[in-house]
This record gives C-alpha cells, sequence and structure tokens, in this order.
C-alpha cells in the first residue's frame, strides 16, 4: 500500500509485540494468612469478615464470620482478643478493634433476629455433647451445620457454662447469653438440662453415635492456709455461681480476693458490686506478671479494687489475714521475704485456678487423665473410640475463645470419624508481617475507642461496663483493616503497570495478568498495599 | 484537640482505586474503560515510569475532554519505544515530527483547529526533559508567551535515556550519567547548572504550571483535568524514574517517585500565572539518603567513600524546597 507523506500507523498495532517473553520472573496473586486469623483461637476468617463488613454488607459479614464461630456477640465482650494483640497495623498506628466490630455485628444480628438455617442433609448419626459451656455449644452448632443430630446435656438449669456461672453479667449480659443460645437451640439442638451425668458409661451405653465431652472445669483450687476457726474462706467458683443463682453470699465489708488471674478479678470487681467497700486482690507476683487480662486488671483499679501485688496469705483469722510480702528473684520467680503485715478482711475469696470433675470418668480405663486433664489424640479423641474431649477439661489454654475453637475444631474431627473419614486440615499460608505490606497506601486513622461506664458509677451495679459501637464507628473501625496478604481490589495493580499488563475483572472477581505483555517489572508486587502478589521465577 | 470528620475509605484516596468510592470520586486509572492512550506491547524498559507517566496523564486528558484530543510528540524515548515502523502502541490521535519542534507543532495543531472552528478538541504537546528543557526550549518559551492553547506536558527522567543517558538540562548535581562520570574531586553532574523548567514557565505567566510524579496518581489526574479547564499555554512536569538511566531496580519505579517528593528533592506544586497557589505537603519525610541510595547514579556517594559533603548539599536542596513550597506545613513534625 502506497503510505502518505505522513506515515500512519494502526491502532493496536503495537499488540503483535508480545513483550511477555522478556520477562524472567511473573507476578502471582497470592491470599495469605493475616496475622489475626492466625492468632484466633476459634479459627475465625477475620481478615474476610472485616472486608465485607467494610461495603456495610453486616448481614453477610456476620455469617462470614459464624462459619467459624457461633456467638459474635459473646465474643465481642469476653474474648480477650489475640487478634488484636497479632495486627499488624499496630505497627502503623494501633491495631484495628476487631473485638469491637465483632461486638457490633453479633448485637446487630441479634437486634435483626438473623438466623441460622441448617442446609445440609441429615446424616442420621447422633452425637451427645456433655457440657453446655462455649466448647460444647460450639460443637453442638458446628455438627448441626454438618447435617448431625446433636444432644446436649448439662447439669445446670441454663446453658452456657462458664459464661453464665463464671462471668459476671457487667462483662456479659445475659440477654446476650441467651439469645446467642437460643440461636443454637432454634437449629433443632436437643437441650437436656438439669442433667447430671454421672457416669460415662451409662451415656456410652444409651447408644449414641458419638460423645463430646465438655464440662470444664468448676472446682475452685484449694490451698492450704492455716485459718482460725471463724475465719470466712471461700471458693471464687462457688461465689459467682452463687450469684448468678441469686444467692450472693455475705463476703463483707472488706473482701481479700486471693489470686491472680481472670477469675480473681472478676469476684473483686462481683464483691464491689455486693456492697464491699473495699475489694482488695492479693497476688504473689506482679501486675506484669499476673495471668489475667490487663484491660479487665486496669477496669478493677478504675472501680476501686485494690492491688496488692508481691503478697501471699500466710494466715487467716476472723476479720484478720496475716501477708508476707514477697521479692521477685532473678529468675522472675517470688520469693518470701520474712517481713509481715496485718490486713483486715471479712472474707478471703480463693481464685487460685480450677480443676476438672472427673468423677463421671472414675470407671472408663480407657481414658487417660494426666495432671488432672483428659489426654486426647490431634483429632480430639480420648482413649475410647467415639468418645472425644475439649475444652477446660482437656490441656489448653482456658479461655472461652479456646473452647469455642475446640468446638468446631471437635465437630469437624467427630463428623470425619462418623464418615469413616479423617479430617484433612488445610495446610496454612505463610503468615503476612508487616514489612510484607505497603502502608504507604493506609491512611494514619486511629483506633475507635469503645465507650465505657465511669469506673465510681459502675461499681455500684452489674450494668455492662463496656459499650458497642454505633454503626458509624464500627464501619470506620472495619475500615481499617489492611487486609494483610488478601487483596482487597483497590485497584494498585491495575493502575501502576506501565504495560497495562494487569486484567481487571470487575467488582469481586479480581485481576489477572496478561502474561503476553507482563515483562516482570514488579512494580506492582512493592505497590501492592496488602503484600497479595508475589514475584515467582519462569521456568528456564 | 479539634476533631474532623474523617473521610476514610480502608485505604483513603492513596491507591488507586476504591471499591467504597461513588463512581464519579473514582480514579481515571480505576476505570475498566480507561483510554489506554499508551498500550500493551510497546518497547519501553521493564518498569518504564515514562511510559506509566504518560498513560496517567493522557488517558486522564481522555476523561477530562469526552476523548477530543491531539497529542505532538516530541523525539525522545517515549517517541522512539511507543512506535517503532510499522506498529504503533497509541490509541489517541497522535503525532510526531522534531526532536526540537514539538511546541511549535503543537502551536500549529491548535491553530489549526481554531481555524476550523474545533476548538472542543485540546492540543497536547509532550515529550521528555530533553525535548523539552534543551532542545525544544525555544520552540516551548515561545508558545508560552504567546500563550497557545495547549497543554505541555514534560516526563522528566533527567536525562537523554534513549541515547545512552547522557545529561541534559534536568540532571540533577551529582548525578553520574555518560556525559558526568563519577570522577574526580566532584564525581557526577555538577552543582549550580541546570534548569528548574517549572519556574521558567512560571516566569512566563501563563494560566496553568504544575508538577507531578507517578507515585501520586490522584494528585496527577487532578493536575491534568484542572489544566484541561484552562484556555491558553499550560505546562505540567511530570517526574518519572528511569530505571536504566537511574540505575534502579525495575520494581522500584513507583517507590523512588515517592521518595523523590517525600525528601523534598522534588517539590510537587501547582501554580497560576506566575504565582504557586497550592503544594503537597509531604507525608513521611525522610532524608535525602533514602531516596539517592537506591539509585546506582549515585552509587559514587556511598562507595568506595562515603561523600557526606554532597549528601549534605542535596540534603540542602531539599531543605530549600521544602521551605519555597511550604512542604512541611508547620505544627506538622513527621
Amino acid at each position: 500500500m502506497e503510505k502518505p507523506f505522513a506515515i500512519t500507523l494502526e491502532v493496536d498495532s503495537s499488540l503483535a509485540n508480545h513483550t511477555g517473553s522478556w520477562r524472567v520472573e511473573r507476578p502471582k496473586y497470592v491470599n495469605l494468612m493475616p496475622p489475626c486469623n492466625n492468632a484466633c483461637p476459634a479459627g475465625e476468617n477475620i481478615q474476610n469478615w472485616l472486608y465485607v463488613a467494610e461495603d456495610g454488607s453486616y448481614e453477610q459479614a456476620w455469617r462470614s464470620l459464624i462459619i467459624e464461630n457461633p456467638f459474635p456477640a459473646i465474643m465481642g465482650r469476653v474474648c480477650y482478643h489475640p487478634c488484636q494483640t497479632a495486627c499488624n497495623r499496630a505497627q502503623l498506628d494501633e491495631a484495628v478493634g476487631i473485638n469491637s466490630v465483632e461486638r457490633f455485628l453479633g448485637d446487630l444480628a441479634i437486634e435483626k433476629g438473623w438466623k441460622i438455617e441448617v442446609t445440609a442433609p441429615p446424616t442420621g448419626s447422633h452425637v451427645l455433647i456433655i457440657g453446655a459451656g462455649p466448647t460444647g455449644l460450639s460443637a453442638a452448632y458446628h455438627l448441626r451445620r454438618l447435617g448431625h443430630q446433636v444432644t446436649l446435656r448439662d447439669a445446670a438449669t441454663a446453658a452456657g457454662g462458664m459464661m453464665r456461672y463464671g462471668i459476671p453479667k457487667y462483662r456479659l449480659p445475659r440477654e446476650v447469653l441467651d439469645a446467642e443460645v437460643a440461636r443454637i437451640e432454634a437449629m433443632g439442638v436437643k437441650f437436656q438440662l438439669g442433667r447430671h451425668v454421672e457416669n460415662l458409661q451409662d451415656a456410652i451405653d444409651e447408644g449414641f453415635d458419638a460423645i463430646f465431652l465438655a464440662v470444664g472445669a468448676q472446682i475452685g483450687k484449694r490451698a492450704y492456709i492455716p485459718a482460725g476457726e471463724a475465719a470466712k474462706i471461700l471458693d471464687a467458683v462457688n461465689v459467682l455461681h452463687d450469684v448468678e443463682d441469686g444467692n450472693a453470699p455475705m463476703l463483707g465489708r472488706r473482701v481479700v480476693v486471693y489470686g491472680g488471674g481472670n477469675t480473681a478479678i472478676d469476684v473483686a470487681r462481683t464483691a464491689k458490686r455486693l456492697g464491699a467497700e473495699e475489694a482488695i486482690i492479693v497476688y504473689r507476683r506482679t501486675r506484669e506478671k499476673a495471668p489475667a487480662d490487663d484491660g479487665e486488671i486496669q477496669e478493677a483499679i478504675e472501680e476501686g479494687v485494690l492491688m496488692k501485688w508481691l503478697s501471699t496469705v500466710k494466715h487467716a483469722e476472723s476479720g484478720s489475714l496475716k501477708i508476707e510480702k514477697m521479692a521477685l528473684d532473678e529468675h522472675g520467680f517470688p520469693q518470701p521475704t520474712g517481713e509481715f503485715e496485718d490486713l483486715e478482711a471479712d472474707s478471703l475469696v480463693l481464685a487460685l485456678g480450677q480443676e476438672v470433675d472427673l468423677s463421671l470418668i472414675n470407671n472408663i480405663t480407657d481414658l487417660v487423665v494426666v495432671d488432672g486433664v483428659v489426654q486426647v489424640s490431634p483429632s480430639m479423641m480420648t482413649g475410647r473410640a467415639g468418645v472425644f474431649a475439649g475444652g477446660d477439661m482437656v490441656p489448653a489454654e482456658r479461655t472461652v475463645t479456646t473452647g469455642v475453637g475446640h468446638g468446631k475444631k471437635a465437630a469437624r474431627n467427630i463428623d470425619a470419624w462418623l464418615k469413616k473419614a479423617t479430617f484433612e486440615k488445610v495446610e496454612n499460608s505463610p503468615i503476612v508481617e508487616y514489612k510484607d505490606l505497603n502502608p504507604w497506601y493506609y491512611s494514619d486513622a486511629p483506633h475507635a475507642v469503645r465507650p465505657r461506664l465511669e469506673g465510681a458509677r459502675r461499681a455500684s451495679n452489674f450494668d455492662e461496663v463496656v459499650q458497642g459501637l454505633d454503626e458509624s464507628t464500627a464501619l470506620y473501625e472495619a475500615r481499617r483493616c489492611m487486609s494483610c496478604g488478601n487483596c482487597f481490589e483497590c485497584d494498585n495493580c491495575f493502575g501502576v503497570c506501565p504495560d497495562n499488563a494487569v486484567i481487571k475483572l470487575g467488582p469481586g472477581k479480581g485481576f489477572e495478568f496478561n502474561l503476553d505483555y507482563c515483562k516482570g517489572c514488579g512494580i506492582c508486587v512493592t505497590e501492592c498495599p496488602s503484600g497479595s502478589i508475589v514475584m515467582i521465577p519462569e521456568k528456564s | 484537640m479539634t476533631t474532623a470528620p474523617i473521610k476514610f475509605y480502608q485505604v483513603g484516596s492513596f491507591a488507586v482505586g476504591n471499591r467504597l468510592l461513588p463512581q464519579e470520586e473514582r480514579s481515571v486509572q480505576s476505570d475498566m474503560e480507561r483510554t489506554n492512550a499508551l498500550t500493551s506491547g510497546h518497547r519501553a524498559c521493564q518498569g518504564c515510569g515514562e511510559a506509566l507517566g504518560a498513560r496517567y496523564a493522557l488517558d486522564a486528558a481522555m476523561r477530562a475532554t469526552d476523548g477530543q484530543i491531539i497529542a505532538v510528540n516530541a523525539t525522545g524515548c517515549l517517541e522512539v519505544f511507543s512506535t517503532p515502523y510499522p506498529e504503533s502502541s497509541w490509541r489517541i490521535a497522535w503525532l510526531h515530527s522534531l526532536f526540537g519542534n514539538a511546541p511549535a507543532v503543537a502551536t500549529g495543531v491548535s491553530a489549526a483547529l481554531r481555524a476550523k472552528g474545533r476548538s472542543e478538541v485540546r492540543t497536547i504537546g509532550q515529550g521528555g526533559d530533553g525535548a523539552t528543557v534543551d532542545i525544544g526550549f525555544g520552540a516551548l518559551s515561545g508558545m508560552f508567551e504567546r500563550n497557545d492553547d495547549v497543554l505541555y506536558i514534560c516526563y522528566d527522567n533527567e536525562a537523554y535515556m534513549n541515547t545512552g543517558v547522557q545529561r541534559s538540562g534536568a540532571t540533577p548535581p551529582a548525578a553520574r550519567t555518560a556525559t558526568t562520570q563519577a570522577v574526580g574531586p566532584e564525581p557526577g553532574n555538577v552543582f549550580g547548572q541546570g534548569k528548574n523548567l517549572p519556574r521558567i514557565a512560571m516566569a512566563h505567566e501563563i494560566p496553568y504550571v504544575a508538577t507531578a510524579t507517578v507515585a501520586d496518581l490522584r494528585d496527577l489526574e487532578a493536575k491534568v483535568t484542572k489544566a484541561m479547564s484552562f484556555r491558553g499555554a499550560r505546562y505540567l512536569h511530570v517526574l518519572v524514574p528511569c530505571p536504566l538511566g537511574w540505575g534502579s531496580a525495575s520494581c522500584d519505579t513507583v517507590k523512588i517517585a515517592r521518595l523523590a517528593t517525600q525528601s523534598g528533592l522534588f517539590p510537587v506544586f501547582e501554580a497560576e500565572r506566575g504565582e504557586v497557589t497550592s503544594s503537597t505537603p509531604i507525608r513521611h519525610k525522610v532524608p535525602v539518603e533514602e531516596y539517592l541510595k537506591l539509585q546506582a547514579r549515585y552509587s559514587h556517594l556511598f562507595s568506595p567513600k562515603r561523600r557526606d559533603d554532597v549528601i549534605d548539599k542535596l540534603q540542602g536542596a531539599a531543605d530549600r524546597n521544602i521551605s519555597r513550597y511550604g512542604l512541611l506545613p508547620e505544627g506538622d513534625d513527621n
């Protein structure tokens, strides 16, 4: 063809030049493990439900959340949120308030009455769960979702276990607990409350296809404390249980709580609410070494609970305790100093940890008990085929969230066992670290703080201390998530490619690389905010 | 403490796109239907800042004018890598004449459109720093003083990259090029020479002058859009890192442009009729060293012997920009 003086080149004629052949490395989209998900004892996919919540799709976010955990409203109040401790955003400004968003979603679900349908076809298997605490309820929920018939048996007259009889109302209002339990009951789980299982063999003989033990650890540990006859010594677990039952014990004007765990804090704060003028926590180590959650300690102090760190109770008399001061040695262990003082006290409440009531398995020889807890296999099965166990009665951290995680894990393993299969856990992806992100792209946005009742005011009643976030604040907090290791469709890769070699597939569909033209420069990797693209070598 | 409502969309407005923004607030580059004025198959090096800058700017101009632009390109990398005969990567009306005459040709295109009564079709002149600062400078200055209706965009990669990295009037002090070798007591390009073209353009008191980089897409798009709202001569100076000439990793192109702005070495501002009207504040200030260290053209400042004297002079230049353009607003001590 005769070209005119000015040469005309066809539009898109450069597409004939496949510059992808220059490449020695190629970019690849990946989904990595966000540190929050990795830290969650219940195995929640936090990054995912925050992402879904970010555009206001709260019900969808809640439904994503409850795939792993049926109790968002409870979690949002009592979980010690290891996710937030792990959150990469803490290194940018402050961790995302995951726990408060979880509570927002949980409360909204209760308010809107969102229900959970069981869509799995009935399997015909029937599982007995002994213990209606967080672990048992979680297992019941997950087994039911998998299509199994579930009977849940508990000695108490109401379900919830330690969520009801251990955690005081000011941390977990009972209507919240009741609502989330009722949702599980509505899924068709058969509750048998007020029915104590004294002997596991009898239950086995009833012919269930599998049994899950989750009786918890409800016996207060006793320490030998020399005491005069009239000394009033109580046990923390019983005190909290009695308060829940409406039979609050007479603790007197000055109450001393012995122990440094969360239960000690709960009892001291409860004592204040029952009218004690002074509630004093005596603990042999320091605040830093105390096992209680630091936020709980802070709230207790705000309410006027007094702390006596580095102290042990040597002797109890009516109205008075003898305290010995301790000092930490070079290994950080408390050692007696021989210095004593007297402490006025009308009662002493022991909160020195809890033990498992193993009486129901006394005559079962296949179950192995070490250090007072039942041993289980990685699939949570005990020595007896078909009998599984979890929660506080097996070796684990004793928190509600861990219990919920155990319930889920047990349910999936019981399901596999009933189907004569093995539950294959998907191998975790590598964890995303802060250095893998490009934080430039995230706006500076400090954490939204949840309102709290004032210390003095709240110490006089059982009203809930920590308040929830309103919708706009919850949304703001959700949007602070950096989506570590998972694409959130920010379009950066699509924008920064000098070769127009990233194909945007449309909302919700993500992106693809056009390897015909991608030269492998790697700008998309450097500029990806969430670390969701990696470079991999081309095969030579 | 004062509180302001925070308009917050997960990543603010720093990323290219944002699914949470209303359509009209989204960037041109996040649009699946963007023009792709410079499309795939071009022969720019891996990680080319100029290819990126040109697509950013021209796609924005296309949106601002409803697709009615003609671009006139000077000789240089951008021209060579986009149109190796018989291929073209341009998806817009585009023409090339000579190295030094792009502003004059653009003037002619603009005049022809006016003569034909097609004033809705807008003209863009564009070239690298060599064509703009040196070779085509006379024609550009003429275009400015006549106030011809052209937006001229300079993609500044700070040397003649296409011909083998020779020094231009936009090459920064101390940078090594093929013609300013890192030898002798004052290695690299000399201090005290070269041209600051945005300031020269401002001296012509044309309607609009702005600087931008490939590190801040939204800023660049906003400036192109604003430029298209004016008639008369306008000038946009875009910093586009060059992995080949600067000796940087191809994956770091955007990062290096960002460090240029965050160190203060490249001030991002806009001016109307010769007066600076706004500047983009530094978000996370960094010492110039962080910018210099990623580039082999400055490696002689760090080895075999560290040249604190030279680094200090470059830091001085950055600090001067910071105070001259108010890049660190008072009370902001980040």
